[in-house]
């Protein structure tokens, strides 16, 4: 068969099983664009801004965990997509960018929209290839799934030349599946004495604790999971990434841990023998200060990227490789083990951890005159029944998202955790939404972190995609307000969201349903009527108290039992 | 263990549009410094064999060939420091020799076992190679002899023995 390079592309993503681009043509890509009209298997979805093109690939593979594929002109086409795809870097979010380049005559001339695109993209992704011929282009494709895909997942660009995707030159095609990559190897470790030895560390423990991260999500291990928590009946917390991956409802969840962690999580971490971490790398927002991070705890840490161990917390045990296959086999070694398990030590143990829970960390004083933040989000969760997939920008409402909609399933809390980018949230939404047409999709947002990627509900419309806007609008950008508050003696600094547009309206002449909440007593019946309108998007302005606080809070460089905590929560419990 | 300390670092990379940015990139993104870096293709010209030296500490040296092990470009690194290595540098020195220096600088390249391998009138150019000590002791040697140009390769590793970096496939 004989192809063009445009058809060599289109051929290969077809191979890779690609149903979705994301994308936005210009003058490097119209060939491809050409090919991409003829076929029919692959969907092109046409953003507003190609920073949106990225986010709503990485939402794609966050929800459904297949590549999100992204295709852009030269120059501006994939500048624009820096932000996007350091997002997915951050998160080890698999996708593969295909960006136009001038062609080869012209590279290195500063042609019209030439970009040096691979020397851009190199330090915020996994890999990146410019290509040099014809010949290379199915091989570089297949090469780019395979190391988007594997071991570590991540973002990797293709930088095609447009002379190489001239519609007038064929070549041979064939696509093979079973390339090797002779720089690419995954390390892994999962000799069974190392994960025997974990075991028996795990089964000795008093105070035990499991920490898990995005890992999990990402390496489909969440029935292994519970299975070895459950085995074991051990405590568990889970990061911001890994939310979802253990169900919130389950009594061994103690909720998440870190910066805005629950007090029971932190105070667990703090005071535990043995710490399993699973599939988390110890971000600093999780760690706190890494010298009194888990001072008395025996740590074992499972994750597929050697890089990842010891590198911000010296582990006492490692075991690297895929985490599910890892889980799996510690938990036959647990039952082995299980019986060496000091029973009072651990009953002792969840006593003190339900003193913990008495402080009631995550309650907050309840209002009839303003609507409380939170409030908003325990409402959702009990509309929605706690199963939609939930987008979010950064911000207040990120944590309340994370803290209040209690998560039971993994992949249905997307949100970018790594590199925090505001404007995230409403494309990441179309890429859910897209994977999961019937479920319900809900973005849950700030009346600034919005206006970042506003242009998307354009996209929204001409997809029908009955994503629902939750915008908690504090009139600031509350986590800014919130450290001015705290670190700055109240200076709100370019905090404050002046000649903010009518969220409503504005939605409205983008063709959707606009609503506006702003009464306690209005909420749950309002939030019950947007989410009811099963296909069309409708943007929810709720007007919520514009002084509320994210707690409980570990200050930077704290350690985790030295937690602010809410004025609402029990002071006077008297713990164990 | 908390103190920095020379590492020498010994790489097989593909020999790929961008391969040696990556490297740097690395260095220079996780705030590492290079102090010597050489690169030169390997019999399989589609593969270059790196030498590097960085200062840090060995809690730091370890997370660092890790992230260099994680780069796709690489096929394999080793840090050479702790194991019996053979390490090799090249200098070019011009210096200025009058005619009253003459017969000191000969003598100092007979005793370093230097080669003069270019003469003017004003000037004389030397060649050495040896460890990196033995090439900054013969600078040092040069005393008030002012030199006009110094190039030096950069520090190359080798592991002794019949251990080699291999290819692993
Ligand atoms: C692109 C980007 N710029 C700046 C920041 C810093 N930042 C973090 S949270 C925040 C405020 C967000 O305000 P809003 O969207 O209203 O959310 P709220 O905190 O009020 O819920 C800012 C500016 C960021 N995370 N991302
Ligand atoms: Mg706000």
């Amino acid at each position: 068969m004989k192809l063009s390079g445009s058809e060599i592309i289109i051929e290969s993503l077809k191979k890779e099983g690609v149903d979705y681009i994301f994308g936005y043509p210009g003058g490097a890509v119209l060939h491809i664009y050409d090919a991409l009209f003829a076929a029919k298997d692959i969907k092109h979805v046409l953003v507003r801004h190609e920073q949106g093109a990225t986010h709503a690939a990485d939402g794609y593979a966050r929800a459904c965990n297949k590549p999100g594929v992204v295709l852009v002109t030269s120059g501006p086409g994939i500048t624009n997509c820096v932000t996007g795809i350091a997002t997915a870097h951050m998160d080890s979010i698999p996708m593969i960018v295909i960006s136009g380049q001038v062609s080869r005559q012209y590279v290195g001339s500063d042609a019209f929209q030439e970009a040096d695109a691979t020397g851009i993209t190199r330090p915020i992704c996994k890999h990146n290839f410019l290509i040099n011929d014809r010949e290379s282009i199915a091989d570089t494709f297949r090469k780019a799934f395979i190391i988007a895909t594997t071991g570590r997942p991540g973002p990797v660009i293709i930088d095609i030349p447009k002379d190489l995707t001239d519609p007038n030159v064929k070549i041979d095609f064939e696509y093979k599946k079973n390339i090797k990559i002779r720089s690419y190897k995954i390390k892994t470790n999962e000799d069974e004495n190392k994960i025997e030895e974990a075991a028996k560390i795990l089964c000795s423990a008093k105070k035990p604790m499991i920490y898990s991260g995005g890992g999990v999500i990402l390496s489909k291990a969440s029935k292994e999971l519970i299975k070895l928590t459950k085995l074991l009946n051990y405590p568990i917390t889970n990061t911001l990434m890994g939310l979802g991956a253990y169900p919130s409802s389950d009594d061994q969840f103690l909720g998440m841990l870190g910066m805005h962690g629950t007090y029971e999580a932190n105070m667990a971490m703090h005071d535990c023998d043995v710490l399993l971490a699973v599939g988390a790398r110890f971000d600093d927002r999780v760690t706190g200060d890494t010298k009194q991070f888990c001072p008395k705890a025996k740590i074992i840490h499972i994750d597929i990227d050697p890089s990842s161990i010891s590198k911000i917390i010296e582990v006492d045990h490692s075991l690297i490789g895929d985490t599910k296959k890892i889980l799996r086999k510690l938990t036959s070694f647990s039952s082995k083990y299980k019986k060496n398990i000091n029973r009072t030590a651990i009953e002792k143990w969840w006593k003190k951890i339900k003193s913990w829970q008495r402080k009631n960390c995550l309650s907050y004083k309840k209002s009839k005159e303003v609507i409380k933040p939170q409030s908003v989000i325990e409402t959702l969760h009990t509309l929605s029944k706690g199963k939609s997939f939930v987008t979010s920008d950064v911000g207040q409402h990120q944590m309340w998202v994370a803290q209040y909609y209690k998560f039971d399933k993994p992949n249905r809390w997307i949100n970018s955790g790594g590199l925090g980018t505001m404007g995230f949230g409403l494309p990441a939404a179309i890429g859910a939404q897209l994977a999961y047409p019937k479920e319900q999709v809900i973005c849950v947002t700030g009346e600034a972190s919005i206006l970042m990627c506003i242009q998307e509900l354009s996209t929204c419309l001409q997809y029908g995609l009955p994503i629902k806007i939750i915008n908690l609008n504090n009139r600031y950008m509350g986590m800014v307000r919130q450290w001015q508050e705290f670190f700055y003696e109240g200076r709100y600094a370019m905090s404050y969201m002046d000649a903010i547009p009518n969220f409503a309206k504005l939605a409205e002449s983008f063709g959707h349903i606009g609503m506006v909440i702003d009464k306690p007593e209005n909420l749950e019946n309002d939030l019950k009527t947007a989410l009811n309108h099963k296909n069309r998007l409708v943007f929810v302005d709720v007007i919520t108290d514009q002084t509320e606080n994210v707690y409980p809070m570990i200050v930077s460089g704290k350690g985790h039992h030295e937690m602010h905590l809410a004025p609402s929560a029990n002071e006077d419990i008297e713990l164990a | 263990m908390n103190e920095d300390k020379r590492h020498i670092v010994s790489l097989l990379v593909e020999n790929e549009f961008g391969s040696l940015s990556r490297i740097a990139g690395l260095f220079s993104a996780r705030g590492y410094n290079i102090h010597c870096l050489s690169v030169a293709p390997t019999s399989d010209d589609s593969i270059s064999r790196m030498t590097l030296v960085t200062y840090c500490t060995d809690a730091k040296s370890s997370q660092l060939m890790k992230q260099l092990d994680k780069l796709v470009d690489v096929i394999n690194v080793k840090d050479l420091t702790d194991e019996t290595h053979i390490e090799r540098e090249m200098l070019l020195l011009k210096v200025k020799s009058t005619l009253k220096q003459r017969d000191e600088l000969k003598r100092l390249t007979d005793i370093f076992r230097a080669r003069i391998i270019d003469v003017t009138d004003t000037t004389y150019t030397i060649e050495l190679t040896g460890p990196t000590e033995k090439i900054l002791a013969f600078i040092d040697s040069l005393g008030k002899i002012k030199i006009v140009e110094q190039v030096r390769s950069g520090a190359l590793g080798i592991s002794r023995g019949s251990e080699s970096l291999e290819i692993k496939k």
